[in-house]
């Protein structure tokens, strides 16, 4: 039977440490929502996501009183609308009408945000794929909820640098429609490479096309956990240090098991993955730079910061693999700067750069994520930024993305507020030297060597 | 059966026991073990309780119990066992 000591242990985890299922999020495919026009298109995407979706946000809650474990988001991610609106959207404006109606039935449903609007073009764009991206920019513009991300390559393609071209200047132009909310929409919008198909995480979840007609993805986090784990280690070796992580992912992700196996169960859909991140949010005792610090480190960026978080990141995943048979393929720690307080006192004190984090991003589990930039960095310098993370992701094997604000109007020095679980994010200075010529070629890099496999 | 964990976290003090033990029997919910300990000075107790046969649902449990132990100065809670299973059981 259960003894008192892991009760407590539990209970210390949530309610001293910050242990939360970040969030359930629930796939849903809208291939078969294609209809004969934008509006009857619309229609049927409105009807099956509030159908399939109702009682998503009433299940999250009814399990998190029946575990008392605190499940922070409920949210929904759809088929690559890019995909859904190819054959009756005829202009950007058709497809904001599909990025209102998935905003409208996001409300319908309770959830916070809805993640889907978007394009797969690691290899090439379709007609429909450059109008999704170019009607981005209205799309966040004019919705809350709606969250959109693009693949621009990936280790089996090569990078599309036609699209990460254009993806800079929408990322300047969002910036610019959305200046009086502090550039919210670039917020909400990611560029990858190697993008998985289940991702329950935001602001770059879809339901990929090699998905079932409706999952459950689970997302856990708990940096507050880790944190304490390792607090009790301090000054012991290594060997020490990962076996400590990696109990602690065990267990972290055995939560995550469980309400995954029981929203499941509820909502009669599929499991689908359960994905252990190190997630921070701007709250005291929830970041990765404080577990950096406490593994030795005075400031997340100094020297060793490299080494420090592919450890971390390696035991995550090691625990969490023991704990379920379905551990999606981002686990690891998010590096976030606006989220992550500990983060943003490192860049403050000037230890942590942006060519630093880059070299984080190698060992991470995504890439460059809720940066703010000065708003007169220019649009290729953004697309260099990008086609530099998405090579990282392309010759590593790995998923690299960059979500970056470029703060209108503010410069290095300057702050920008988010809000919520966004946090705030420091301007952090861009290398001001030109790769106009570069990113102006055109085309795109092939495939690396070792995609070769066959 | 299903299990459920009741937990009793505060300052110490006579007849807590007592009166979670009266709302339980009083709801036909059977105590199958109880432990208590002191950390950090702090009051701790954990029940394990069968509630198959009690009337009340989780929710309606929790809030009796949220309410009781606004009465007694101490936090009460109920959780399903599964969640303590889950993490500390391979």
């Amino acid at each position: 039977m259960i003894s008192i000591n892991e009760v407590i242990e539990t209970n210390e985890m949530i309610q001293k440490m910050n242990l939360d299922v970040r969030t359930i999020t629930m796939g849903i495919s809208l291939l078969d929502c294609i209809g004969s026009d934008v509006k009857s298109t619309c229609d049927k995407i409105y009807e099956k996501i509030t159908t399939l979706a109702k009682d998503l946000v009433y299940t999250g809650e009814e399990i998190s009183r029946k575990y008392g474990i605190p499940i922070v988001n409920k949210r929904i991610s759809v088929t690559p609308i890019a995909l859904v609106g190819g054959s009756v959207c005829k202009t950007t404006d058709d497809f904001v009408e599909i990025a209102k109606i998935l905003d409208k039935a996001a409300d319908a449903c309770g959830v916070n945000f809805i993640g889907g609007y978007s394009a797969l073009v690691s290899k090439g764009m379709t007609a429909a794929d450059e109008l999704l991206i170019r009607s981005i920019p209205k799309a966040l513009a004019s919705t809350g909820k709606v969250c959109s991300s693009v693949n621009t390559g990936s280790t089996k393609t090569g990078i599309n640098m036609d699209a990460v071209k254009l993806i800079g200047e929408m990322i300047k132009e969002t910036a610019e429609l959305t200046k009086d909310d502090n550039c919210m929409g670039c917020a909400k919008f990611v560029v990858f490479c190697n993008a998985p198909d289940d991702n329950p995480f935001m602001a770059g979840a879809f339901h990929g096309v090699t998905e079932a007609d409706c999952i459950i993805n689970v997302g856990v986090s708990g940096p507050g956990v880790v944190k304490a784990a390792i607090e009790t280690v301090r000054g012991q070796n290594f060997e020490v240090l990962c076996e400590t992580i990696k109990k602690t992912a065990f267990k972290i992700t055995r939560v995550g098991q469980l309400v995954a196996k029981e929203a499941s169960k509820m909502l009669n859909v599929p499991f689908g993955i359960i994905d252990l991140s190190l997630a921070p949010t701007p709250a005291v005792g929830d970041s990765v730079g404080e577990i950096l610090e406490e593994i030795g480190l005075e400031y997340a960026g100094a020297p060793g910061t490299t080494a420090a978080l592919a450890m971390l990141n390696d035991q995550v995943k090691k625990g969490g693999v023991m704990a379920s048979s379905y551990v999606g393929g981002l686990s690891g720690a998010f590096i976030p700067v606006s989220e992550d307080q500990k983060m943003i006192d490192a860049v403050n004190a000037g230890a942590l750069s942006l060519e630093k984090l880059e070299a984080m991003t190698c060992v991470c589990s995504v890439g460059l994520d809720m940066i703010a930039i000065p708003g007169d960095t220019k649009a290729t310098t953004i697309s260099g930024i990008i086609a530099d993370e998405m090579a990282l992701g392309m010759i590593n094997q790995k998923t690299t993305a960059v979500r970056i604000i470029p703060a209108i109007g503010k410069d290095v020095g300057d702050q920008v507020e988010f809000g919520g679980l966004l946090g705030y994010a420091p301007i952090m200075p861009v290398n001001r030297f030109s790769c106009d010529a570069f990113v102006n070629r055109g085309g795109r890099i092939p495939a690396p060597i070792h995609s070769f496999k066959n | 059966m299903k299990k459920t964990i009741i937990t009793v976290l505060g300052k110490d003090r006579v007849g807590i026991i007592a009166k979670v033990c009266v709302y339980l029997s009083e709801n036909n919910i059977n105590i199958l073990d109880i432990a208590q300990t002191i950390v950090d000075g702090y009051f701790n107790m954990m029940m394990v309780v069968d509630a198959t046969a009690s009337t009340k649902d989780h929710d309606s449990l929790a809030d009796d119990l949220a309410k009781l132990g606004d009465e007694l100065g101490v936090q009460i809670k109920p959780q399903r066992e599964e969640i303590f299973d889950m993490m500390h059981r391979i």
